[in-house]
């Protein structure tokens, strides 16, 4: 009982820092990344405190810390107190809990400790095990997010904020239910909510999520990109041309909290991603798909695990200054009108495959996997051209209709 | 403007293909663009310790200088002409009777706020005697703003510092 109270800490506080410091390294790397793709060279002259030493600018995330706890932290007199402390604490916390249910590995053999020290089975590589609900866990934690965001906004007491706190809230509640519809799928497929059976389905089979159900992988990607308000989503924040959003009023640590939630949502968005349609830690050839594992193994799925993990966020920096922002109404159009009726799709589609796809695999000598596959692809082609053709997101902004002036005559006008 | 108005000319988003509207070859030229950015040259240098090349230093407008003549005397008349163009008032000079026989007013101070200067050239083009030029120094910093005026002794000092390197104009051929 004890030991497992203490690998549970251990673990925790494993978990806890290395996402701090993944979130202050990731700072860097995008800021790194904006500079390259606007050929600078970006931060690379803070390196050991105190001395010459450069290092590529690896020390710039403990200058950016100092730097925000130092700062003035001003709290403006006409918000509410209670609120505006508790938002970005809301939001923060329920950032750091989603990562108790999800996998950074898959498991550690129990032989690190001498028999006697009550580790009997091996250890799973994720802070809380076992839980049933992992990806309703996931959800309803994740979901807390938008209060952090309508409270920041609401408490800031200023009219702006508020409307950014708004702004925010309808995009965040609008792509849950896409982002839902994705996983939806996977959970169909795999039967099972648990996270690190989601991953072990994909490992024993050898064909990841993404391939069988291409349609809900773009739509969870999307959707993901925007529940993290990462840009061509940054709706939330529109740093170029709006007054900041939700946390206008904030400043110091406050908003130093408010930044790391939204790197440790960009963080949990790529974890997702890959556990959910990339495989998890499984990789064909090098990391076998069992449960009995030797100490080479365990430590190549950590690091296949947080190397996809690495490369979507690389790919969500990229994004950033690949494609424009959407308009408001856009992202509302595409939200609505494009992804939930093609996440539809995607479930109907996975839904019919998992009731009547092993009778058909079975008649038309094919295997399951790929049955589903080709009927996954099929319906990726099919949605994308009606998308296409459709073209639901487009919005004609010129006037129909005469416009009446004071000084026209109403009747003249409609006769 | 009423939106009726004949002089408004509405403009009709170009009608885009199936291929377009599928937003595939949109989104890769997006990203073939920002790959190429990211893996391509980088245009900002390591200053301070590598400097920008300037292409032609003597037509670049830095820091000022007055020049000296052939004796080391500095070649001002004090004329005011550069007081007179300068569209940011930095430039402030004391005129006195000259020492020498050669001219009549001589500065006898002479001081440029280099911090309201706009390094638009305009003294440089109203000198009448090539007296007071712009350098190619582009990286001048001070402690405080009494350091960033800069007196004759300064100005001359910057001629000093750069003649070498940049003849002055009435020098060249």
């Amino acid at each position: 009982m004890l030991s497992t109270l203490i690998v549970a800490l251990i673990k925790i506080v494993l978990a806890l820092a290395g996402l701090m410091t993944a979130a202050a390294y990731l700072v860097l790397v995008e800021r790194r990344f904006a500079a390259w793709v606007q050929d600078r060279r970006g931060p690379n002259r803070v390196g050991v405190p105190l001395t010459r030493i450069r290092l590529f600018g690896l020390g710039q995330p403990i200058a950016d810390g100092v730097k925000f706890i130092f700062k003035a932290e001003f709290t403006p007199g006409h918000v509410d107190k209670l609120m505006f402390f508790v938002a970005p604490l809301t939001i923060f916390i329920a950032a750091a809990a989603v990562f108790a249910v999800i996998p950074f590995g898959s498991v550690l053999p129990q032989d690190f400790l001498p028999a006697g020290w009550g580790v009997s089975e091996p250890i799973r590589l994720v802070a809380a095990p076992g839980i049933d609900v992992g990806m309703i866990y996931v959800f309803a934690v994740g979901s807390i997010a938008v209060y952090g965001v309508v409270l920041g906004g609401w408490a800031s007491n200023n009219k702006y904020s508020f409307l950014g706190g708004l702004r925010s809230g309808a995009q965040l509640i609008s792509y849950e239910l896409p982002l839902g519809l994705g996983i939806l799928g996977v959970v169909l497929w795999t039967g099972s909510l648990r996270l690190d059976a989601i991953i072990a389905r994909q490992a024993v089979g050898g064909a990841w999520n993404c391939v069988l159900q291409p349609l809900g992988f773009l739509i969870f990607a999307v959707a993901a990109c925007a529940e993290a308000t990462r840009l061509p989503f940054d709706l939330p924040e529109t740093e170029q041309e709006l007054v900041g959003g939700y946390h206008t009023e904030y400043s110091g640590i406050k908003l130093m909290m408010y930044l790391v939630a939204e790197f440790l949502h960009m963080i949990t968005a790529s974890f997702l991603i890959v556990i959910l349609f990339l495989g998890g830690w499984h990789f064909w050839g090098i990391t076998g798909s069992g449960e009995a594992v030797t100490w080479p193994v365990a430590l190549l799925r950590v690091a296949v695990l947080l190397a996809k993990v690495l490369g979507v966020i690389l790919f969500f920096m990229l994004a950033r200054w690949s494609w424009p922002r959407f308009r408001f109404d856009q992202l509302m159009a595409l939200g609505w009108k494009v992804l939930i009726p093609l996440g539809l799709v995607n479930v109907v589609v996975v839904a019919a495959w998992a009731e009547f796809g092993p009778a058909l695999a079975a008649r038309w000598g094919i295997s399951d996997p790929l049955g589903l596959g080709l009927a996954g692809g099929a319906a990726l082609l099919l949605c994308w051209l009606v998308v296409a053709a459709s073209d639901p997101t487009r919005v004609d902004n010129s006037p129909r209709r005469r416009v009446v002036t004071p000084d026209q005559d109403v009747e003249e006008i409609f006769n | 403007m009423h939106p009726q108005d004949d002089r408004i000319r509405w403009i009709k988003s170009p009608k885009l293909g199936v291929a377009g509207r599928s937003y595939l070859p949109l989104f890769v030229q997006g990203l073939t663009t920002t790959l190429r950015h990211l893996l391509g040259r980088k245009l900002t240098v390591e200053s301070p310790e590598e400097r920008h090349e300037i292409p032609d230093p003597l037509i670049y407008r830095g820091v000022h200088r007055l020049n000296r003549d052939a004796q080391g005397r500095i070649k001002c008349v004090a004329c005011f002409l550069c007081a007179t163009a300068c569209p940011a008032h930095c430039i402030d000079i004391v005129a006195a009777e000259s020492p020498w026989p050669d001219r009549e007013k001589y500065p006898q101070s002479f001081t440029i706020d280099e911090l309201r200067c706009i390094f638009c050239g305009m003294c440089e083009e109203a000198c009448p005697v090539d007296a007071i030029e712009l350098t190619s120094l582009y990286d001048l910093s001070g402690k405080s703003r009494e350091e960033m005026i800069f007196d004759k002794e300064k100005l001359l000092s910057v001629y000093d510092q750069t003649k070498d390197a940049e003849p002055m104009r009435s020098a060249r051929a």
